[in-house]
């Protein structure tokens, strides 16, 4: 069984369609980058897997739930698929530590203690523990998106979305940021990243997808498309952004 | 004329009585309003149409009618209609508990409004159900950012319990107006209301900053 599975997904806001039948499998353990000029439907093909947008046709399964199934099976596929935000989306009146111990006491019935334990040790891993008890307006951009991920992986998901997590931070604090997700690909996360960071495409991505106009335009091996790719309009799009 | 102190030293029992009375309703009717305004707040911001079309109507006729009105309304007219007996002092904490309500709704609902979307898809995405998102994300934010208009809300409900005045209840002013009307020392007597007013409306701003210093603002 596939981690995610897109079978004819359309989507659209209004009149503008976004996603036109769009089929994808995702397997456990790629990390997949998606690219693409604004408005090619990226994020919201991101999206659309936890459910943050509804889907108008066709089906979507992640780890086999359909994200058209019931509020409990929604919720479910939302705790297997974290979520990164490109503006962090911390909760502001909580501590660094407890917007990590936050999601798993709510959903995962930890307890508090419990909760504050793993918490510590997730911001270890992404090198906070000295911020832990800082709130999200004391930390800077990279801090706090460095929060974001472990906040999202203190649920225990089994499947990463990364919505542009790099594109609100000045240059020199994207690195901690990159350095922290490629971490994680490195143990074997399973990962989808909407950015535009290409050299982080090459070096740690397993598969690149460029989206265009709502459908998928190219998709396979990053290193392969990024130093000689074929397809025109890639071509164009990767002069843009290097 | 001369002032006469001695007249305010009389009068100081039978004002506090007043000032008794009119803490009494403002508490009883402001605790009500707020859950009032909780309710259809929330009602307004998040219920389907026909729980936000209730609530529009009620935030409409409780803004679009002047509050003498409603409190006659409550006191005279509502006992016919319903063919039950009110007494004064419910008529009055009914008619804060109602009028407080309608503004209170407003303020919860730009309150939950403004919390940025982002917050609440941060606490979806972590698979909580939108109850818990409401309750622990955005309640907690949504909270910090009502406090001043609330504050504010609660001061003109806690001066508009002297139009009660019009139905009997022994408060604060209806108290003082009786005095007058016994020894027509209106300098010292309306001196004296207007005093205990602004003293009770300085401890209700104390609290509210205190408040608001404690729980930072986001």
């Amino acid at each position: 069984m596939s981690m995610v599975e897109f079978k004819q997904v359309s989507k659209h806001f209004g009149k503008t369609v976004v996603l036109k039948k769009v089929d994808l499998k995702i397997e456990k353990g790629e990390v997949v980058v998606l690219i693409g000029p604004s408005g090619s439907g990226k994020s919201t093909l991101l999206r659309c897997i936890n459910a943050l947008e509804m889907i108008d046709g066709g089906d979507l399964l992640v780890d086999g739930l359909s994200v058209l199934g019931k509020a409990s099976m929604v919720r479910e596929i939302r705790q297997e698929a974290g979520m990164v935000f490109q503006q962090f989306n911390l909760f502001p009146q909580m501590t660094a530590l407890e917007n990590v111990a936050f999601g798993p006491r709510q959903v995962r019935g930890l307890s508090k203690a419990e909760s504050l334990r793993q918490a510590e040790e997730l911001l270890g891993k992404v090198g906070l523990s000295e911020r832990k008890d800082h709130y999200p307006l004391e930390l800077s951009g990279g801090q706090q998106q460095r929060v974001a991920i472990a906040r999202a992986l203190a649920v225990k998901p089994k499947l990463m979305l990364f919505d542009e997590p790099t594109s609100a931070l000045d240059p020199e604090l994207r690195q901690e940021v990159l350095r922290v997700m490629q971490s994680l690909a490195e143990e074997g996360m399973t990962m989808i990243v909407v950015t535009h960071e290409i050299a982080f495409a090459r070096k740690v991505g397993t598969r690149l997808i460029f989206m265009e106009h709502g459908h998928i335009a190219v998709d396979g091996p990053p290193t392969e498309l990024l130093d000689n790719p074929t397809n025109p309009r890639l071509r164009d799009f990767l002069q843009h952004v290097e | 004329m001369e002032f006469e102190w001695s007249v305010i030293i009389e009068s100081i029992p039978a004002l506090m009585q007043g000032a008794k009375l009119t803490v009494l309703i403002a508490l009883a009717g402001l605790v009500g309003g707020t859950l009032v305004g909780l309710l259809f707040g929330l009602m307004r911001a998040y219920g389907n149409l026909a729980l936000s079309a209730i609530g529009l109507i009620y935030v409409g006729l409780v803004r679009g009618t002047p509050i003498v009105v409603q409190v006659m309304f409550i006191y005279f007219a509502l006992p016919v209609l319903m063919n039950i007996r009110v007494d004064p002092m419910t008529a009055a904490v009914t008619s804060i508990v109602v009028n407080a309500g309608a503004y209170i709704a407003e303020i919860v609902r730009g309150a939950f409004l403004s919390v940025p979307k982002g917050l609440k898809e941060a606490g979806l995405a972590l698979g909580l159900p939108t109850w818990r998102v409401l309750a622990f994300v955005i309640g907690p934010v949504a909270v910090r950012r009502m406090m001043p208009p609330l504050g504010n809300q609660f001061i003109v409900s806690l001066k508009d319990t002297s139009l009660f005045i019009v139905i009997g209840v022994g408060e604060l002013t209806r108290q003082g107006q009786e005095i007058m009307a016994a020894n027509f020392r209106a300098v010292e007597i309306w001196s004296a209301i207007a005093i205990i007013y602004l003293c009770l409306i300085g401890v209700l701003t104390l609290a509210l900053r205190m408040i608001e210093k404690r729980m930072r603002i986001l």
